[in-house]
């Protein structure tokens, strides 16, 4: 006030402002930064902390797409190391090549019957064994089980087998870690007879389980035998006794190449020179069969095949450098025949090896013209080929972590390759299309993650949840939509305003209530009610409108001085006496109409037409998340509809058009895109909602629509299973996936409801 | 009837049946829990009657609360296995019965149905009491003697008397065993572990000079031995304590004639249902309201109170609002006042709009993967790697709940802030810049304040949102049954590492994770209701707050 009433002309009376109350040059000067400095740390204070924000917003879709990212990426292979293979002379040949967890240790098994423990990081010798060979016979032939037994059998030509079962001891002397191998011999020192009649053994194959050990051997006269070993611990003398059964299977045609035995004993396969597999069934050993001969290629034949982990699979490798998978697939009759499942990229040359993963169903594969390549099955991935050297391959290892190669060619050349392949297991195919998982009979769509086997098959569909999730979504608007948006066209145009500022509070309320609330109540009360006295559910759904329609048409022939009594608009009240009594009527006939109707049991009667029955079903959840989605879509509609401009319905009624006829032919045309966005956001609320879903439904993965039956939905499924996954898992990717997947989802239907909201109070304007 | 369908009379009232329908819907919703939830609380009467044949020996004898009854047509009855009798034809009805028997420890079913037919008149007799017990749930019988140390010092009409009285002694000194338990013992122990982790840092640390190593362990070993002296001396209090608390036993006989003995130390309560007036009825009604608030669970949730649940709701509630609020309101002010308006700015408002209906499942997977293990990792990494492998802030806590709870409520307290901002007429602006205000000052003197009130409503509807929201914190920060309240009076008072419990997540844990649903069903009732009071007042404070601050900043719109 003082620098108004003060005159400039005072001002410059008294120059120097000794008596002046106003602030000097400099003082002011000083203001004037002060307020300036003020001004700019307020502009840029917050325009870093508003930056801020919306990047951390931002944030949220880079992030998740950063986790999801790593699955679809392929494997690498780089060389780290190379060196002669350890523990094979010159005159021998490497006929095994296997590495322990920690990869410190690798071995390698000469044909001569030496077991070599070497220090990868240089391939110096740490330890060296010898299998007992029988007197003055020679080996004639190898096997290798499952790469989990770790174990490894040796056929002479006496007709006698040796098996060997790699084991380490891991000690912590001086709080370091160290490894030390041994070769046992689970079935004694001596080497044992398979064949009685002491012909050589050309082909042999074994497998070791906590069932059991098999070896099977093919002699060179022809005949294949197969024997079971069961080994015995005497409790008292720690003696060990094996009981050995030999059989002889029936002959077949063509020369055994490579004999396999899965795991369960149950199954035997014999490789022949002419590209077939022969098939025999070995689960009872006093009956075994024949069961067929599968062609796996016609011009060719096996130049190699392996189980893979689980010992279900078989990757068969041709000589064409074909490699395919093959399942033994159960038929009505229980009867197994081998099925080409699954095909994977080819080769140049004829495939030399296939080195099953430990833990999953993945596989490395070298061919005769160096090229090393990754292959997973249930992916269906060809996740790396390469060529690694320039003469034939002759074996390769991976380590049981994954991480970790050895290759080595046919000069002996040992390569040691850093394999990063984290996640062969999720392909787009594997997640979106039907994947034919092993002991299934056909392919399908199958989300189980998890199991407490080591040798489970993780099967990732993300089909079966988003079926789940649009079918709760859908019977939530089913009974959604109608209710909210005929509500939201009587409150915002016919209800009196007295009501109506009664009406939206109480919605809000019912936005307000947490959805666990809702999903309590719909699980442990709605859920038994309804299986209880489901034909209520139906008479309710028939007899409410009709009672509607009765109350209100006796409403127009009461006497007139009656009706005016009660001003329009207040409808709505007037009927809920008739939806209490309906409601009570049905639910108190309920026991009656299932007595009259349904034989006593509405339930068993479902059943019986073969509809089967959860109780906790998609019935339950479609009204636990109806009421959930019902004030979201109200409470848009409502404002779609009252916001229509008046003059528009004004001038309709005066043109002399029935209030009705005003709705359907001015307000709802005008209207719609509002009411339209508010569906679609109701429907963004239903796809999205975690804790209804999670406590109404009984949480089963399956693909169908019937609405007695349950679901799970990506967000429960998330909700379940993520707090229990390893973090960086192939799983949890997975389960991020599913997040990012339902994020874009539903910010896509919002962006569209907001463009066309936005356009339509354009549209209101210029009205 | 033509002429009155073609007015389109009849779709109006179906219009308006469609609302009525929804008010029904959630009037009812309310009215259940409260009616459920209320009466949770009140001490109902305890019946007792026969069911069965008696005649040829089958009688029994049932002693318990109704719960509720069913009317089902027999073959229901016979498919959920229900004994209905041969005779009955299969077009009839049957009406059953709910009996909440208590007495788990020796019937080891405490709800049991009871069909209506060859059921004997209900009676509620005087003397029948209700126990509720720490273990094995309730207790319903007739109390026959007292005994201490064995010996009989109350019967007949003495009993009740002397019987509550020491239950009140046994209650005492149950809660002075808590005190030393939870306090003094919890103390030694985090003490102890303190040392420990001192210990393991010391040892690891390489550049120590091996002189002052040995004296700090030698001190830390006297101090570890002081403090275990300690210990023992609280044990020894403890086994007392424990003893004393064993001395009284109450023999009663249940349904069916046979006579228990149960410890008095077990008895939290005592009432005899049957012989109290309205006003005593009354009085136990707001005494069981008050444990319910203020107590802590017992028996895996199922019994008890809930009060960390409450504690732990609030706690996480308030400390994202203290997060939320000046980030969502400097975001609301940048994109309003400073950025440039232009279709990107449009872009990303649409696009935070949009935040605000993304499911929040997806928030608590951000909150898992980035707070959780990314920032609490590396935190751990940085400042607490002495307690590795076991996480400190590397694991879900109280922190990343409230965190993660701020990011899904920022975008609603953006729009509303925004919409605040928006509504301020730019002639209000105008002045203050004419006057010679800067920027700054026409922002936080004039348009802040009058947007004050938008404020807060962003503000409601984000405490009113986080209050009830479940899935994320699953993933988050939120357990069973969290040892400790996430405030309490060590330091640092306010322990951002620690798991808490939550009233939403208490409903969905009790509800259906507990093995005995039966029993826990009115608890989660309680439950409920708390949490929807709960809601309800906090939507009410906030929105006074709001239209005081109205009636304060109007004059200044004007």
């Amino acid at each position: 006030m003082n620098d108004i009433s003060q005159s400039p002309e005072r001002r410059q009376i008294a120059p120097g402002g000794s008596r002046s109350l106003l602030p000097s040059p400099d003082q002011r000067e000083r203001l004037r930064k002060r307020r300036a400095f003020k001004d700019h740390f307020s502009r840029y204070g917050i325009g870093i902390a508003g930056i801020g924000v919306v990047a951390a917003l931002a944030m949220i879709f880079v992030y998740l797409f950063s986790e999801v990212a790593p699955m679809f990426r392929s494997a690498s292979v780089s060389p780290q190391a190379s060196y002669n293979a350890p523990g094979v002379d010159a005159d021998d040949e490497l006929v095994h090549l296997a590495l322990e967890r920690y990869n410190i240790l690798g071995s390698s098994f000469s044909r001569s019957g030496r077991a070599t423990f070497f220090e990868i990081a240089d391939g110096d010798v740490r330890a060296s064994f010898e299998l007992p060979t029988p007197d003055g016979a020679e080996v004639s032939a190898v096997g290798v089980g499952a790469p989990r037994s770790q174990s490894i059998a040796y056929g002479f030509d006496n007709g006698q087998v040796a098996l060997g079962v790699v084991e380490y001891e891991m000690t912590f002397p001086d709080n370091q870690r160290h490894i030390e191998p041994k070769l046992t011999q689970p079935l004694g020192d001596e080497p044992i007879t398979l064949d009685e009649q002491g012909r050589a053994l050309s082909v042999i194959g074994v497998q070791v389980s906590d069932r059991g050990s098999y070896i099977a051997g093919a002699t060179d006269d022809g005949r294949l035998l197969v024997a079971s070993f069961d080994t015995r611990q005497n409790l008292m003398t720690g003696e060990v006794t094996v009981e050995q059964t030999v059989v002889e299977l029936p002959g077949i045609e063509g020369e055994p190449q490579q004999i396999l035995i899965d795991g369960r004993f149950r199954h035997l396969y014999v490789s022949d020179e002419r590209g077939y597999i022969h098939h025999f069934d070995i689960s009872n050993l006093n009956n075994v069969e024949y069961v067929e001969a599968v062609q796996v290629t016609d011009s060719g034949y096996v130049s190699s095949m392996a189980y893979l982990n689980g010992t279900v699979s078989v990757i068969a490798g041709t000589s064409e450098g074909e490699l395919s998978q093959w399942i033994p697939v159960r038929d009505s009759h229980n009867a197994y025949s081998l099925v080409r499942i699954r095909d994977f990229a080819s080769y140049n040359g004829a495939i030399r090896h296939i080195q099953p993963e430990y833990i999953r169903r993945g596989f490395l594969v070298g061919d005769d013209r160096g090229n090393v390549g990754i292959h997973y099955t249930t992916s269906g991935r060809d996740l790396f080929q390469s060529s690694l050297s320039d003469q034939a391959i002759r074996m390769t290892a991976i380590s049981p972590s994954n991480n970790l190669a050895l290759i080595t060619d046919q000069g002996n050349q040992l390569q040691v390759a850093e394999v990063s392949n984290p996640h062969p297991e999720i392909s787009f195919s594997a997640l979106w299309n039907k994947v034919w998982y092993e002991g299934r009979s056909e392919p399908r769509h199958v989300w189980q993650a998890s199991s407490g086997s080591n040798e489970f098959e993780p099967k990732m569909s993300l089909m079966p949840l988003t079926v789940g999730t649009l079918k709760a979504a859908f019977y939530a608007m089913l009974f959604a939509t109608p209710l909210a948006l005929m509500g939201a066209v009587y409150t915002a145009y016919f209800m009196t305003p007295r009501l109506r500022g009664k009406v939206k509070p109480t919605i809000e309320i019912m936005e307000a209530l947490p959805t666990v609330i809702l999903g309590f109540l719909a699980g442990l009360w709605l859920a038994p009610f309804i299986e209880g006295s489901l034909p209520a559910v139906f008479s309710i759904l028939i007899f409410m409108p009709l009672a509607m329609l009765a109350t209100a048409y006796a409403w127009s022939r009461l006497p007139e001085n009656l009706r005016n009594a009660i001003p329009d608009g207040w409808e709505a009240v007037l009927l809920l006496p008739t939806i209490l009594l309906v409601g009570w009527l049905s639910v108190a006939m309920s026991p009656y109409l299932e007595i009259w109707l349904f034989d006593g049991s509405m339930r068993q009667w479902l059943t019986n037409i073969g509809i089967n029955y959860d109780q906790r079903n998609a019935l339950v959840v479609g009204i636990a998340m109806g009421f959930a989605v019902i004030p979201t879509i109200f409470s848009i509609a409502e404002d779609a509809v009252f916001n229509v401009p008046r003059h528009l319905t004004q001038g309709s009624l005066a043109l002399g058009a029935t209030r009705w006829q005003t709705v359907m032919g001015v307000v709802l045309p005008t209207a719609s895109p509002g009411m339209f966005s508010a569906v679609m956001m109701g429907f963004g609320r239903a796809v999205g909602e975690t804790m209804i879903v999670l406590m109404a439904t009984g949480n089963s993965p399956i693909m169908n629509f019937n609405i007695f039956e349950g679901m799970r939905t990506l967000s429960a499924n998330i909700a379940v299973e993520l707090p229990e996954t390893a973090v960086g898992s192939s799983h949890f990717r997975v389960l991020f996936l599913a997040a990012l997947v339902l994020l874009g989802f539903t910010f896509v239907i919002n962006t569209a409801a907001e463009i066309v909201r936005q356009r339509l109070r354009k549209r209101y304007s210029s009205l | 009837m033509k002429q009155w369908f073609k007015s389109g009379a009849p779709w109006i009232w179906l219009n308006g049946g469609a609302v009525a329908l929804c008010m029904v819907m959630v009037l009812g919703l309310l009215g259940l829990i409260a009616v459920r939830g209320f009466s949770h609380f009140w001490p109902a009467e305890i019946v007792e009657f026969r069911v069965g044949n008696d005649s040829i020996g089958q009688g029994q004898q049932v002693v318990g609360q109704h719960v509720r009854s069913q009317t089902i047509p027999v073959q229901v009855a016979r498919d959920a296995g229900i004994a209905v009798p041969p005779d009955l034809g299969e077009d009839e009805l049957v009406t059953r019965h709910l009996i909440k028997q208590g007495n788990r420890d020796v019937t080891g079913r405490d709800f049991a149905w009871y069909p209506e037919i060859q059921m004997t008149e209900w009676m509620a007799p005087p003397d029948v009491i209700m126990l509720e017990r720490r273990e094995w749930g309730d207790f319903y019988g007739f109390p026959r003697r007292l005994l201490e140390d064995g010996e009989v010092v109350a019967e007949g009409d003495g009993l009740w008397d002397a019987l509550q009285e020491r239950v009140a002694r046994s209650n005492a000194l149950f809660r002075e065993i808590r005190r030393i338990e939870r306090r003094d013992v919890g103390i030694i122990s985090e003490r102890m572990e303190e040392l420990r982790l001192q210990e393991r840092g010391l040892q690891r640390d390489p550049d120590i000079d091996e002189a002052v190593l040995a004296d700090r362990l030698d001190a830390m070993h006297a101090e570890r031995e002081v403090l275990e002296s300690e210990f023992r001396v609280l044990r020894a209090e403890l086994d007392e304590l424990h003893a004393a608390n064993r001395r009284d036993t109450l023999v009663a006989m249940i349904a069916g004639g046979e006579e228990v003995e149960i410890s008095v130390g077990d008895i939290v309560r005592a009432t005899k249902n049957n012989d109290m007036s309205l006003a005593s009825k009354l009085r136990e009604y707001m005494y069981r309201f008050w444990h319910f608030v203020s107590g802590e669970p017992r028996e895996a949730n199922t019994e008890g109170g809930i009060f960390p649940a409450i504690f732990g709701t609030v706690t996480m509630v308030l400390l994202m609002s203290l997060i939320v609020s000046p980030f969502g309101v400097l975001a609301a002010i940048y994109l309003r006042e400073y950025a440039k308006q232009g279709p990107l700015l449009k872009l990303i408002r649409i696009s935070v709009y949009n935040l605000a209906g993304v499911p929040s499942i997806v928030y608590g997977v951000f909150g898992l993967g980035f707070f959780v293990y990314t920032l609490g990792g590396s935190l751990d990494e940085l400042f607490y790697s002495d307690r590795l492998p076991s996480p400190t802030f590397g694991s879900p806590a109280l922190i990343w709940a409230s965190l993660t709870l701020a990011l899904l409520t920022l975008p609603v307290v953006i729009v509303s802030t925004e919409e605040g901002l928006a509504r301020i007429p730019s002639s209000v602006r105008q002045g203050s810049l004419a006057l010679g205000a800067t920027k700054s000052e026409t922002l936080w003197k004039v348009v802040v304040p009058l947007a004050t009130p938008a404020m807060m409503t962003g503000m409601i509807l984000a405490i009113a949102r986080a209050a009830g929201e479940v899935a994320p914190l699953m993933l988050v920060g939120v357990v069973k049954l969290a040892p400790t309240l996430p405030v309490d009076g060590t330091f640092p008072f306010v322990h951002l590492d620690r798991q808490i419990m939550h009233l939403g997540f208490h409903i969905y844990d009790v509800g259906f994770q507990s093995p005995n649903v039966e029993a826990a069903r009115p608890l989660v009732y309680a439950t409920a209701l708390i949490l929807v009071i709960l809601i309800i007042v906090l939507n009410m404070t906030a929105i006074s707050v709001r239209n005081r601050l109205r009636e304060r900043y109007r004059a200044a719109s004007d």
